[in-house]
């Protein structure tokens, strides 16, 4: 019990100790491939430190909504990433590490995130808040589609239960998995608004949907924000790693834990690197096309749950 | 089941996500790369089924499909549309959304229809057989949803796919029929080619809606 606890608190301090530098990783990738030299790798750490000294600038009609939404969304998000196994399944919130409350957590912080964009009245946070939902509204049921066919395919919503099944033999080559893998990164984009969806490096009026409902935020609010921000783009890397690439999580004892921790290490780096690459490879997409994306990613969920529905019915 | 049917599964699978590709594509270039993979995973599909049914004979059907449906028809769907300069996006009848709901609640009924139907048949052909349908009734939907009409020859060419992975899912189908299948395929195909560039002539686009108000037909 006590060393589920300690495996715990160590996986929280990294998770949020790994984020920014995981953020740093993608840029830097994605500097060398356009031939810039690029910012450092600490310097998502330098940029949290200075906004933490800075003072925060509040608008006149700002609420106590607007002043508690960076710490509720950072709780909220961060929450959902210490039930995630990412290297070890004896964590004490293993029991809690279910997709449906990973999912809820998710939607519970960005309803606070866009309540806050609207709460200064401003014409920027209130477009960027209602893009937001509206990509939500199609992100949300392809989640969960992907949820539904990972159930049924390992009799479990719970991430361990998950993992331990596909590190299992009986798992053969399924097409329902490709496609929800497929469907979750999809997913995972468009939560992070990563670059086919939004673009997290500008603050082109066109273009941004998560910018522009922090626009207004400043100091120690911007730095929760921002730590969220790259917490959340941890935690759905986790996720996807956790229940399509398990390999290394799950061992016990001390050789087991290390593995656990090398292992996924190694597979954050593989993750960012990819990411770097795969959007230094794509332009944003348009808005209105945006919707067109989450539904294929919709399309992709359905399939897989249609297709596991043959498989299981013969 | 073990491995066989997991993978005639999976390249069944495959073939209904690029049918639904198809579908979602707007862009004529995409949609005969798209084509192109359709009959690609076509024949994998086929010889597939030649490998664990132990039928040789369908070794030459894979063979046909990956020489005439992944090299041959898209190679010439790529020559006519650089011949007549049409690099445009496809227009669509109804939103991509719609007509990509429409394409699953297709599915859907396909897989209804035809796992009850086909109980008594072995796993591996009644996948084959339901996920062939589905394949098919996508193909008539892109035929009804696009107005241009390369649109249309791609929706018929992936019916065509369709057919031939039920056929080859069900055992027994004579290799002659699989030759004269293919076969009027072709013919199928050059008389459209033709068709294209005489309607192409007439009213300077390959837009159907044209030949709709041609005959008076248009509201």
């Amino acid at each position: 019990m006590m060393g589920a606890v300690a495996i715990e608190a160590l996986q929280m301090a990294f998770v949020l100790l790994a984020a920014p530098g995981l953020v740093g990783i993608v840029r830097a990738v994605e500097a060398r491939f356009l031939r810039r030299e690029g910012p450092p790798l600490i310097q998502p750490y330098r940029q949290l430190a200075r906004l933490l000294g800075k003072e925060v600038v509040l608008a006149h009609n700002a609420s106590w909504l607007f002043r508690t939404a960076p710490y509720l969304i950072l709780a909220l998000t961060w929450v959902a990433a210490s039930v995630v196994p990412t290297f070890s399944t004896h964590i004490v919130f293993a029991r809690l590490g279910d997709l449906i409350v990973i999912t809820a957590l998710l939607g519970a912080a960005r309803f606070v995130l866009a309540l806050a964009g609207l709460d200064i009245g401003t014409s920027f946070g209130g477009i960027g808040a209602s893009r937001e939902v509206m990509f939500a509204s199609l992100a949300e049921p392809a989640m969960l589609m992907i949820v539904v066919t990972l159930a049924i395919t390992a009799g479990s919503t719970q991430l361990s239960s998950i993992a331990a099944f596909m590190l299992s033999p009986v798992l053969g080559l399924r097409i329902s998995l490709a496609l929800a893998l497929v469907a979750l990164v999809i997913v995972a984009l468009a939560e992070n608004g990563r670059i086919p969806v939004d673009n997290p490096a500008t603050h082109l009026e066109l273009t941004m949907v998560h910018e522009a409902m922090v626009l207004e935020y400043s100091g120690r609010h911007l730095a929760m924000i921002e730590l969220a921000a790259a917490l959340k783009l941890l935690l759905m890397i986790s996720l996807i790693v956790c229940i399509f690439f398990p390999f290394g999580l799950g061992g016990t004892g001390a050789a087991g834990f290390l593995l656990g921790l090398a292992s996924y290490a190694a597979k954050l780096g593989i993750a960012a690197v990819l990411l770097g690459i795969f959007e230094v490879s794509l332009a944003k997409m348009r808005v209105f096309r945006v919707p067109e994306l989450l539904g294929a990613g919709l399309m992709l969920g359905l399939l897989a749950t249609l297709l596991l529905y043959v498989s299981r019915s013969l | 089941m073990g491995l066989g049917f997991d993978i005639a599964h999976m390249l069944a699978g495959l073939m209904v996500l690029a049918s639904l590709l198809l579908l979602y594509q707007d862009r004529l270039t995409a949609l005969i790369n798209v084509l192109r993979l359709h009959g690609f995973i076509l024949a994998l599909a086929v010889a597939w089924q030649a490998h664990i049914q132990s039928a040789p004979e369908l070794f030459v059907s894979a063979a046909i499909a990956l020489l005439v449906k992944a090299l041959v028809i898209p190679g010439a769907l790529d020559r006519i549309v650089e011949r007549l300069g049409i690099h445009r996006n496809v227009e669509t009848v109804g939103g991509i959304g719609l007509t990509m709901f429409a394409g699953m609640a297709l599915v859907a009924l396909s897989l209804r229809v035809m796992l009850p139907v086909t109980a008594a048949a072995d796993p591996v052909s009644r996948q084959d057989i339901a996920l062939a349908l589905s394949v098919v009734l996508i193909g008539l939907l892109i035929m009804v949803t696009r107005r241009n009409a390369l649109g249309q020859v791609a929706g018929f060419l992936s019916l065509e796919n369709g057919i031939d992975l039920a056929a080859a899912g069900a055992r027994g189908m004579p290799l002659v029929v699989e030759l004269s299948v293919a076969f009027s395929v072709l013919i199928a195909f050059i008389v459209i080619g033709i068709f294209l560039f005489r309607i192409r002539e007439r009213f300077d686009t390959i837009d159907l809606a044209a030949l709709e108000s041609f005959r008076g037909e248009r509201r």
